[in-house]
């Protein structure tokens, strides 16, 4: 009996989908760790060593003590938002992985397994884009059932800024697109092969992204939308419990994908450059497939390490100043970027040929 | 008068700070550098912090080898702003004539400003630094002598710091 193509399709999908959704939830939480050490070394303090071994396990003991408090829904909010509002952000945070390539192909029994899960989706990098413009509606709706001022304020700001950065970030990333001609993420990938990095090529484009990424993220300097001294917690102010943990894990799983976009577009994602040439190892073997990833994964955690490391350093902009920037700074530039990457390439083209 | 006031327009940014990423990437080398201090976090149930002479804990009562300094006079009790301490005097045999049948401290009330320690013409009730006060209940809180006297041994440091600051 041979099992149906259609099906054995689905099989390797479901494997995958399940394999990257534990990946990410236990890395949001590492991360949340990872947060509050990088923070605890900069301020010269210790940070969480109580729970397991360097207080390890320190995440997974808020989440129990978060999922066993009590949710409390305000009485005047709109019930049916106020539970959408979560699962919304942390939804469309993991949704974003279903296109990032974490290596290039495996060969198991013959049969070439792409390694993301929809590997040959076209608008790879829009579907991303407009995922996370989509998390706007999870932080808005959030703040707006809650029915208090301050939260609707976050929302408010949150959804302006989010706004305001989609556009530069979205024509930063148009220099990449023209150099690689193609909006699918492996491809890509593929087209910075041997060392020929984005990032030497759109330096500009990296910086432009790199700071709308902060802003979409709702990172500081940029976290606007929960700046406690004026708004008592932003959006999340009516918020306990597990729902509160979700939109926590939701910022991280969103700082998690937008590092590992940062690595796709402009570091090469999982290209590992000249070793495996060195070693002559072949497309599809395990050991080239583990190496890829660890190189995906490691590019992806430095820009983790990059993100916290702002985060500490910066003090938060003011919503005139964070206006401007977007508005008259960023996306000038990214208009700009445009212009001297196509003129760049066509003088290369006017040369070469 | 018409003195014009330079300070109030804020001065004008350059181009280089205006693009804030040089100094952004100031800030970031400093946090970086930071990275790798020593902490100063002391933790504390396994490391204690030893106070100096100076440090004003709970006060006790002074026990030589013959036992208590204490007269009963009474000045503490008199003198303590928040009216924590209460003493019962009592007729010994000894050179001293009196003594406290009952010496009680409320903790709770305690501010530890340390006027008993003041006032006492025999330092026999001095701060100690003892500044770990836990009680499970108001009976607890309230310390009678057992929980009061303290060898003079345990003192030195902060009988040290009176003889040196006291009538200065």
């Amino acid at each position: 009996m041979t099992i149906p193509e259609a099906l054995i399709q689905v099989l390797i999908t479901g494997i995958k989908i399940f394999m990257i959704f534990n990946v990410v939830l236990v890395a949001a939480a590492y991360m949340v760790y990872a947060e509050r050490k990088v923070s605890a070394w900069m301020q010269e303090r210790i940070g969480p060593n109580r729970v397991g071994p360097y207080g390890l396990l320190q995440s997974f003991a808020d989440v129990v003590k978060l999922v066993m408090k009590e949710d409390i829904v305000p009485a005047a909010a709109d019930k049916f938002f106020h539970t959408l509002a979560p699962l919304i952000s942390i939804s469309v945070a993991i949704a974003v992985y279903s296109v990032i390539p974490f290596g290039n192909f495996i060969t198991i029994a013959g049969r070439d397994i792409p390694l993301s899960i929809a590997p040959d989706l076209n608008i790879g990098l829009l579907i991303v884009l407009a995922l996370t413009s989509v998390g706007v509606f999870g932080i808005t709706l959030a703040g707006w059932s809650s029915n208090n001022k301050y939260s609707l304020l976050g929302g408010l700001r949150s959804s302006a800024q989010m706004i305001s950065y989609e556009l530069s970030m979205g024509l930063a990333v148009i220099g990449v697109l023209m150099l690689s001609n193609s909006l699918n993420l492996n491809e890509i990938v593929k087209a910075q092969s041997g060392l020929k990095w984005n990032i030497f090529f759109q330096p500009f484009g990296f910086i432009i992204f790199m700071v709308a990424a902060l802003a979409e993220t709702n990172r500081a300097p940029f976290d606007l939308a929960e700046a406690e001294p004026e708004l008592v917690g932003g959006y999340h102010t009516e918020y306990t419990g597990m729902k509160f943990g979700l939109f926590y894990l939701a910022e991280y799983a969103n700082m998690l994908a937008s590092s590992a976009i940062i690595a796709t577009l402009f570091f090469g994602g999982w290209q590992v450059p000249f070793l495996p040439e060195i070693l002559g190892l072949k497309e599809g073997s395990l050991i080239l497939v583990l190496l890829q990833t660890g190189a995906f994964i490691t590019k992806t955690l430095v820009f983790v390490f990059i993100f916290i490391w702002i985060r500490w350093s910066t003090p938060r902009f003011r919503y005139d100043q964070l206006m401007n920037l977007g508005w008259k700074v960023l996306l000038p530039l990214s208009l700009a970027n445009i212009i001297l990457t196509g003129i760049g390439i066509t003088l290369w083209d006017y040369f070469t040929k | 008068m018409n003195v014009k006031n330079n300070n109030i327009e804020s001065k004008r940014l350059s181009f280089w700070e205006k693009l804030y990423l040089p100094e952004v990437v100031r800030g970031l080398s400093l946090t970086f550098r930071q990275m790798f201090k020593p902490a100063i976090t002391r933790q504390y149930p396994e490391e204690k912090w030893i106070p100096e002479g100076s440090y004003r804990g709970r006060p006790v009562l002074v026990m030589e080898e013959e036992g208590e300094r204490c007269v009963a006079c009474g000045l503490c009790s008199r003198v303590c702003p928040a009216i924590a301490i209460e003493v019962q005097a009592a007729e010994t045999e000894k050179d001293k004539e009196r003594y406290p049948e009952l010496f009680e401290i409320n903790m709770l009330r305690c501010i530890y400003c340390g006027f008993c320690e003041e006032v006492c013409p025999e330092e026999a009730i001095v701060m100690s630094k003892d500044y770990e006060l836990v009680f499970e209940d108001r009976e607890a809180a309230i310390y009678g002598k057992d929980k009061l006297l303290v060898p003079i041994a345990q003192l030195q440091d902060r009988l040290e710091f009176l003889r040196q600051y006291r009538n200065v």
